[in-house]
């Protein structure tokens, strides 16, 4: 019998092998090994690291070893070149950008064969999803660049940024992350992966083809060691990271003090949600894009699978039956579903997880098609009856794991769905855009997809919530991460020194000892203590709380409590706002002669910072239904890309001591104007003025729990908020070591700090407020939804 | 698994004796296009043939041609030459040098109007082809009720093993499920022994949903196909629509244990689309459906385009359509 002839009688997949040779060749010729890519020129360093294929455990290639002195070098060949980049006419750097994007398309099996090789993943998504969207991420922000001075012309580039990415995407994360910094002007020096370096060598090849001026892209390869030494680099701006949460937390603590700006995007345990009305065959579909994508080596995979109880017999059924004719192996073949995981110690933390997982009573299925005999397989899991205690229901796996379990309620979904230190992403299936989209707002994670599963675009904002990150990459929102206002406001030393005691001020009237705000209402503080406070000449004029760690306590369950407020209308938070500024003027003379006596505001300045004031909680209050999100059009079918603002929850706020009404109000009018609640430490120096609210936010009908305020030593009160895990923001203006220590203590949930490190904008300038104050109190959630019939 | 490539369709034919109608199963369909479609755009992309398997393939899919002429024009004449080309689709040298001729390899069937089933029948004589004949109004079923059950009954007098239906859009168009069940199970009744291949329509459903709820109501009736179109539509057999039959065929299959076959027809002309289709079919449903008891294209340019794959497969060099024999 022929070949043909037998091959017709038993319809069966062959090989379907991607053409290697262009990329074998081009390795041929590095045989000598890699070096680093500094100020446009290949530099030599001591140490080397070898490039592996994980589909076959082959040397691919040897890669450098960036050293302390190598990233030195780097960071310095990115600042020499920051002056000239940065005043390059928008054109000019647009024409780089563009440059840089047709050499990606025009290379773009070389880079997907190059891609594959090196990280194990199917050909067909290298060449289908990572090189696609990385070219795409180059014109949009060539488009960006070319835009720049109309949209953003009071922006300016930060400076030198230190970008570090991972091994799942290499070469999508380098465009994620040098094509916006580039757009605005900064210079970069990036680090890659150390599993996964030579797409970004490439790369390298590529801006000297595309006339990226010497040192504006600068490649250092190396592993976690060459990361921290660009982290720690005094001349580094800022630090883009994209990795584990693990490691974000690191760098989180290892930047604390620094000033340096810095984005993450981290893990995630993100949920998939099908409902009864969904599409079961799409969600199975669905269900290989969120989890079989990559071998499930995907920040945002949609590893939990939550399924409506009624469905999800039937469901697991489909699921069973499509990965029974899931294809596994060479990742060069064109045939097949899922490559091989980056590394034989990927692969063996997947299963050692899974190992646990049924340890703690999860069932584990998989497909009875056979692993390949080498390189780094897994099978495609499933996990079946787990609590939601079990190891594969809470920690990220990183690898083709599926978890399920199922719900009753769309309540219970959302309830399931958001227990988790994670808040990355999400999946929701229904054919019900009431369901959906009621999900969708539930959801606490960075981006939702409707009847979909990781679809990404340029256009469209990228990020987490909680421990999956801050910062958005695409659109305005993620350019926004590279750029600053040309012209801050003036600074302040948030920090007004305690003055010696004078004599006690003659009491005139009854004794004043002012208490804590908790839960709208005023509560003594739990120590029992109070606090002297001194007046302009040193005179004791009054005591306030001396607050500690249970009064924070009790004010950041008041504000969790409070919820609803971020469910409210902005029109009502609006009105509540002006209703607040409507009862401040009334008050205005007793408020300016508070601050004479206690911060010895004199000739007008007292009556001018109540104006201040109340202008300011106009303003938000006008704000609030004016801060709004985007409709994106993604390069990708039917769709409405929504992104919205959403609040961050509770957010701790530490007052600088300067215009102590003025400041405060500054900052808690935007929190609580976007819907969240919080959590205030006034000014340790003048807290008085504070208590002068008190009566202000009863008859302000604001809601008991939104404005807590606790008062008492600023920096240990700004700590305890730093620790708190229910607190998902933390505004600090304390004193600079006070802030350093703010900041790295807010690792254990990641929260979104903004810290003055001893310094505070200068509240009265008008510069002080709206869109770049705003930024901080929303985080923004992109909801995909596409459509059809 | 091992599909027997030289049983011809009819011998052992899968029939489908359909169940009683259940709403239910039909409201409770949901299809999402967008999700189809990706999956679709990603199938050509997670799966192809090369070289010799892609030979293999195309001369599977031959194998699962209805050849089909539906033309006002139609003449004896050229039904026969029809009928010659779909014994031997193939030039014998081609098949000499796949090292296929052994194999008889013929198309699936011969699709005619009623009016052309004598000749072909008398043509197709002893080979095993069966002539398939469009009925019921074809293309759009709005003869008289009647009369569409006598079409179908004189046509399987004439010879015809298989009969295409086209059923009333208006009962999807309107969700009168239990109509269209009970057009569906008169029509099967009247074909009697053969094989009964229900036509929907896709391009005047409207609605992705509408395609999957109408493939369910044929399915229950008892059709032992569902098809596409009658290619005669303004849009004939796309693979979204491909795939949300087959999935209700799997579905139906699921439930009752039944094999329902399918057939998209109208607009596959190139090798390339046919693999795709093949692909999917092997994909959603398994290797059963990529053979011609469970799967056909109704096509009459795709043969053409197929043999000069096979001649590039077999010499290396791009081959011309004159250089084939025409059907």
């Amino acid at each position: 019998m022929s070949l043909v002839a037998d091959l017709y009688a038993n319809p069966d997949w062959g090989p379907a092998p991607e053409d290697s040779g262009a990329v074998r060749a081009w390795l041929k010729s590095k045989a000598k090994g890699f070096g680093l890519f500094i100020g446009g020129e290949w530099v030599k360093t001591a140490g080397s690291l070898p490039a592996l294929n994980p589909a076959t455990d082959e040397p691919l290639a040897t890669i450098a070893q960036g050293s302390a002195a190598d990233i030195d070098k780097a960071v310095k060949a990115a600042a020499a070149a920051l002056p000239a980049w940065s005043q390059t006419s928008c054109h000019g750097r647009a024409r780089v950008l563009y440059a840089l994007a047709r050499l990606i398309q025009k290379q773009s099996r070389f880079l997907a064969v190059l891609e594959t090789l090196d990280n194990g993943k199917p050909i067909r998504e290298s060449r289908d999803v990572d090189i696609p969207l990385a070219a795409r991420h180059f014109y949009h922000h060539a488009g960006w660049a070319q835009l720049l001075d109309q949209t953003h012309p009071d922006q300016e580039p930060l400076g030198v940024v230190g970008q570090v990415i991972p091994w799942n995407f290499p070469f999508l994360m380098l465009a994620w992350k040098i094509a916006p910094a580039l757009a605005c002007g900064n210079t970069v020096v990036l680090k890659p992966a150390d599993h996964t370096s030579l797409s970004a060598l490439y790369f390298a090849e590529l801006c000297l083809e595309a006339g990226v001026p010497p040192g504006v892209v600068n490649i250092v390869t190396g592993d976690g060691a060459t990361g921290e030494a660009l982290v720690d680099h005094p001349g580094v701006a800022k630090i883009a990271f994209t990795g584990s949460t693990a490691v974000g937390r690191r760098i989180r603590q290892r930047t604390a003090g620094s000033g340096k700006a810095l984005t993450m995007e981290l893990g995630g345990k993100s949920p998939f949600i099908v409902l009864e009305d969904a599409d079961l065959d799409g969600a199975v579909e669905g269900l290989i894009d969120a989890i079989w994508f990559n071998q499930g080596e995907v920040c945002c995979a949609g590893s939990r699978l939550l399924v409506e109880e009624g469905v999800e017999g039937r469901l697991v059924e489909k699921i069973k039956a499509r990965l029974e004719k899931f294809r596994l192996g060479d990742p060069l073949d064109k045939s097949i579903d899922m490559g091989a995981l980056v590394a034989p110690i990927q692969k063996q933390r997947v299963e050692t997880i899974v190992a646990q997982a049924e340890a703690e009573g999860a069932v584990a299925w998989r497909p009875s098609s056979a692993l390949p005999a080498t390189g780094s397989y897994i099978a495609p899991t499933l996990l079946t009856d787990l609590g939601t205690s079990n190891v594969a229901w809470t920690e990220e796996i990183f690898g083709p794991v599926l978890s399920v379990m199922s719900f009753r309620t769309l309540k219970e979904a959302a309830q399931l769905a958001n227990h988790s230190r994670y808040g990355l992403a999400a999946a929701v299936w229904s054919e019900n855009i009431d369901r959906a989209l009621q999900l969708a707002a539930e959801l606490r994670c960075g981006v939702v997809w409707v009847n979909a599963a990781n679809q990404f675009d340029a256009a469209c904002p990228f990020g987490g919530y909680r421990e999956s990150g801050f910062g958005r990459e695409g659109g305005a929102v993620g350019l926004d991460a590279y750029l600053k206002p040309r012209s801050q406001p003036p600074s302040l030393d948030a920090v007004i020194p305690a003055m010696a005691k004078g004599p006690a001020a003659h009491a005139e009237g009854i004794d004043r000892t002012l208490k804590n705000y908790i839960g709208g209402k005023q509560t003594r503080p739990d120590g029992g203590l109070t606090r002297e406070v001194l007046g302009p000449d040193g005179a004791v004029i009054g005591r306030v709380g001396e607050g500690n760690r249970k009064d924070i306590r009790d004010a950041v369950e008041a504000a969790v409590a409070a919820e609803s407020w971020g469910k409210a209308s902005p029109h009502l938070r609006a009105q509540v706002l002006y209703y607040l500024a409507e009862n401040m003027d009334g008050r205005a003379a007793a408020l300016a002669a508070a601050l004479r006596d206690q911060a010895g505001l004199k000739g007008g300045e007292a009556e001018r910072e109540v104006e201040a004031s109340v202008s300011r909680l106009f303003a938000y209050a006008a704000w609030a239904d004016k801060y709004e999100g985007a409709v994106h059009q993604p390069n990708v079918g039917r769709q409405l890309a929504l992104s919205v603002h959403e609040p961050l929850g509770v957010i701790g706020i530490v007052c600088p001591d300067p215009r102590p009404l003025l400041s405060m109000i500054s900052l808690v009018a935007p929190a609580i104007a976007m819907g969240n609640r919080t959590v205030v430490v006034p000014s340790e120096r003048h807290p008085m003025i504070a208590a002068e609210l008190y009566s202000l936010l009863d008859t302000s009908d604001v809601p008991g729990g939104v404005l807590n305020i606790v008062t008492g030593d600023r920096d240990a009160l700004g700590l305890v908020l730093a620790q708190h895990d229910g607190v998902e923001g933390l505004w600090h203006f304390g004193s600079a070591p006070g802030g350093k220590a703010a900041e790295d203590a807010s690792t254990g949930n990641m929260k979104r700090t903004w810290t003055g490190l001893g310094r505070t904008p200068d509240w009265s300038s008008p510069s002080a407020e709206g869109r770049s104050i705003l930024k901080h109190a929303v985080q923004v959630k992109t909801i995909w939804v596409p459509y059809g019939d | 698994m091992n599909v027997h490539p030289l049983r011809p369709a009819a011998e052992t034919p899968h029939r489908n004796p359909g169940m009683a109608f259940e709403p239910d199963w039909i409201d409770a369909i949901h299809v999402n296009l967008s999700a189809a479609e990706r999956r679709v755009e990603q199938m050509g992309g997670r799966r192809s043939w090369k070289k010799a398997h892609q030979a293999a393939w195309l001369l599977r899919a031959i194998a699962c041609i209805d050849l089909t002429t539906l033309a006002g024009d139609d003449t004896p004449g050229r039904v026969r030459r029809l009928c010659a080309k779909a014994r031997s689709p193939v030039r014998l040298d081609i098949l000499e040098a796949l090292g296929v001729e052994h194999l008889g390899i013929t198309t699936g069937a011969v699709c005619v109007y009623h009016e052309m089933v004598e000749t072909a029948v008398k043509a197709l004589e002893g080979t095993g082809i069966p002539v398939a004949a469009v009925s019921t109004g074809f293309p759009a079923g709005l003869s008289p009720f009647r009369l569409r059950l006598m079409e179908i009954g004189e046509s399987v007098a004439a010879g015809a093993r298989e009969i295409d239906i086209v059923i009333s859009r208006r009962h999807v168009l309107t969700g009168d499920w239990r109509a269209l069940y009970e057009e569906v199970q008169a029509f099967r009744a009247a074909c009697g022994d053969a094989h009964m291949k229900a036509i929907l329509a896709t391009g005047e459903l409207g609605s992705m949903r509408k395609v999957a709820q109408a493939s369910m109501a044929a399915m229950m009736a008892g059709a032992d196909f569902i098809k596409t179109s009658t290619g005669m539509e303004a849009v004939n057999a796309t693979l979204p629509v491909g795939l949300v039959m087959a999935r209700m065929i799997r579905d139906y299959q699921d439930r009752t244990g039944c094999k329902v076959g399918f057939k998209p027809a109208g607009g596959i002309r190139s090798a390339k689309v046919s693999l795709n289709w093949l692909a999917m079919m092997k994909e959603e449903l398994g290797n059963e459906w990529v053979g011609p008891d469970l799967f056909r294209f109704g096509a009459s340019a795709l043969l053409a385009d197929i043999e000069r794959q096979l001649e590039h497969f077999v010499t290396g060099r791009y081959s011309a359509v004159h250089r084939h024999a025409l059907g």
